[in-house]
């Protein structure tokens, strides 16, 4: 068995991403993901890589979007107001068909909000971060473990896809520290990347990095094209973990920390006889519509827990296409659910509560 | 037969969709040249602005990107930090480079980034029909100050050489201008050394370009060019703000 490391959410972030071959770190300095630069601050000059503190967070995606254009791996850390600042950037990203990494340490919002964990950014990065119809590739962390192994992942399949990817983590995830079994170092990233500009050395057409088509037709066909990719996607990385779902009346869907207060919460409540499971969606986007779906045959009813006002509810709403109801458990602003908080929400839901 | 004028190497057969007597055309032909001059068109990557010169991706014969509006020094920074070998520009005009895109102007000179920057000012928005920018003159009209850019309410113009020459690291900051024979040669010779400083690794070089906008000016060609003496020139000197070689 690997050696595990002792480890900050953050820091494993970063080191996953150096292991998974990203060469280029740009940000700026925001509560509470900054452990993600001070960690590229230290070691990327040690191995020829790049670190850049921007002069905001809209330069630092901008610089991320100058190395994709090159067709090297690149990335950028953040929290919500951050995020949001990238999103004119991320929009240009997609637009132009570039591979990037994005991570958001989310807090509670709206505004400056506060520094506290939150999951409120759950429409903003699922939705298409920025103007027009796009989507990026969103994976949910609930471990330390997971904030390293679906680093390395996302920036592959933002390569694979040419898309960008984002880490929607949160401020506990990102604070933590938990024994790591660090990824093995890999070189996946080709440097045969025939559309990048890197020079055309007087042997070939020129490439053009470009998001802009003033001619509608052509447009509407850009459009069509990255939707046929975006399907593919849907089919083939969708990515959940089931918990007690064999037997299960009732199922939570909860990601990220929040799903690991639920498990404790269902831990209790299989204790006291409660058929209790859970959908935990690795991926939210593309969401895990068929297995809510498929459970949706079997249980009474789905409870959604979550630090936001029910944002992800939605999306379970219409995976399940309200056959069965979907009930909410959430804390905002910064607070996080306890286990008893939850537990309390699945026995109401077992007594009927709900009907 | 003997050649002896060609379109350079550097600039596709594109044909450029700029409105007679702009002046881009002029300073695309002349970063070209100095492209084959200097035989980097096979290294260099060019960032394209948001602006009239938006479709420069489809002039220059090296590889090109778009940015955002006012995004290309940040853009321009990631190719460069990406390809240090590379010869990387960006071609801004006085909207993107001087208003949006102040803070990644600045930042870049700033962190002595070693690109080239082309800055057009022609004191107007022209892609969009003529808005007040902020190189406008004083009492200029255009769309958004129909009564005159009046600084009580609309403030003065920036003078973009002046400003970067406050900062430490640039190596080279110059304004010239391309209404007159003279005056191209000039601009010529100050693009040319913009090129050269970056690649003999002398950091951040910009060469603003004083030019025309007949379309939104509501003058013509000539009168346009005339223009640029009477009213730019004096609120926008000519000359070498900053050579580090020559200090």
């Amino acid at each position: 068995m690997k050696e595990k490391v002792l480890m900050k959410g953050n820091e494993a972030i970063a080191e996953a991403a150096i292991l998974a071959g990203c060469r280029h770190y740009f940000g700026y300095p925001i509560t509470p993901q900054t452990e993600v630069a001070a960690y590229m601050a230290k070691k990327m000059p040690k191995i020829g890589g790049t670190f850049l503190q921007a002069e905001s967070e809209i330069a630092a995606i901008n610089m991320v979007y100058g190395v994709a254009s090159t067709g090297k791996p690149a990335m950028t850390s953040s929290s919500s107001p951050g995020i949001a600042l990238k999103c004119e950037g991320i929009s240009y990203l997609a637009g132009a068909d570039l591979p990037a990494f994005i991570v958001n340490v989310q807090r509670g919002g709206p505004g400056l909000g506060g520094i506290q964990p939150s999951q409120s950014d759950y429409f903003l990065a699922t939705r298409g971060p920025g103007h027009g119809d796009f989507h990026v590739l969103v994976f949910a962390p609930a471990s330390v473990q997971e904030m390293a192994d679906l680093t390395g992942r996302a920036l592959h399949l933002a390569w694979r896809y040419r898309m960008p990817a984002m880490l929607l983590a949160d401020g506990t995830m990102g604070q933590m520290m938990e024994p790591v079994a660090l990824p093995d170092e890999c070189q996946a990233f080709g440097s045969d990347n025939p559309w990048a500009a890197t020079g055309t050395e007087c042997r070939r057409p020129h490439n053009i990095i470009n998001s802009l088509e003033l001619a509608p037709e052509k447009l509407e066909q850009s459009n069509f094209a990255r939707f046929e990719r975006y399907a593919e996607i849907e089919k083939t990385e969708t990515a959940w973990e089931e918990y007690r779902m064999e037997d299960a009346e009732i199922c939570i869907v909860s990601y990220g920390i929040t799903a690991r207060i639920s498990r404790n919460a269902i831990v209790e409540a299989r204790k006291e006889g409660i058929k209790v499971g859970m959908i935990r969606p690795i991926t939210l986007w593309p969401f895990p519509k068929a297995p809510l779906l498929a459970a949706a045959e079997k249980v009474d009813s789905f409870l959604c827990v979550e630090m936001n006002m029910g944002q992800m509810k939605e999306d379970v709403e219409l995976a399940v296409r309200c056959r069965k109801p979907v009930d909410l458990c959430c804390r905002v602003g910064g607070m996080i659910p306890t286990p008893d908080e939850v537990l309390a929400h699945i026995r109401k839901l077992a007594e009927g509560g709900n009907k | 037969m003997a050649v002896v004028f060609e379109k350079p190497k550097s600039l596709t057969d594109t044909v450029f969709h700029y409105c007679p007597g702009c002046t881009h055309g002029i300073v695309h032909r002349l970063v070209a040249e100095t492209m084959d001059e200097l035989g980097i068109e096979g290294k260099a990557i060019g960032i394209a602005p948001v602006g009239c010169s938006v479709l420069a991706y489809n002039y220059f014969a090296c590889d090109m990107i778009e940015a955002a509006h006012g995004r290309a020094p940040a853009v321009a920074t990631g190719v460069k930090r990406a390809l240090p070998d590379r010869v990387v520009f960006t071609y801004q005009g006085d909207g993107d480079l001087a208003s949006i895109g102040l803070c990644e102007t600045v930042s870049a000179a700033c962190r002595g980034e070693n690109i080239t920057v082309i800055f057009i000012n022609n004191a107007i928005y022209g892609m969009t029909g003529g808005q007040m920018a902020p190189t406008s003159l004083i009492g200029q009209v255009t769309q958004t100050s129909p009564y005159g850019r009046d600084p009580k309410t609309q403030g003065y113009p920036i003078r973009i050489c002046e400003l970067l020459s406050t900062l430490e690291a640039p190596a080279y900051l110059e304004r010239v201008t391309v209404n007159s024979v003279k005056n191209v040669k000039n601009a010529k010779k100050a693009i040319k050394k913009a090129f050269q400083n970056q690649i003999d690794g002398k950091g951040f070089s910009l060469v603003e370009v004083l030019s025309s906008c007949p379309t939104n000016w509501g003058k013509t060609p000539q009168k346009a060019l005339e223009w640029i003496d009477e009213a730019m020139i004096p609120q926008y000197p000519l000359g070498v703000y900053r050579d580090k070689e020559a200090e």
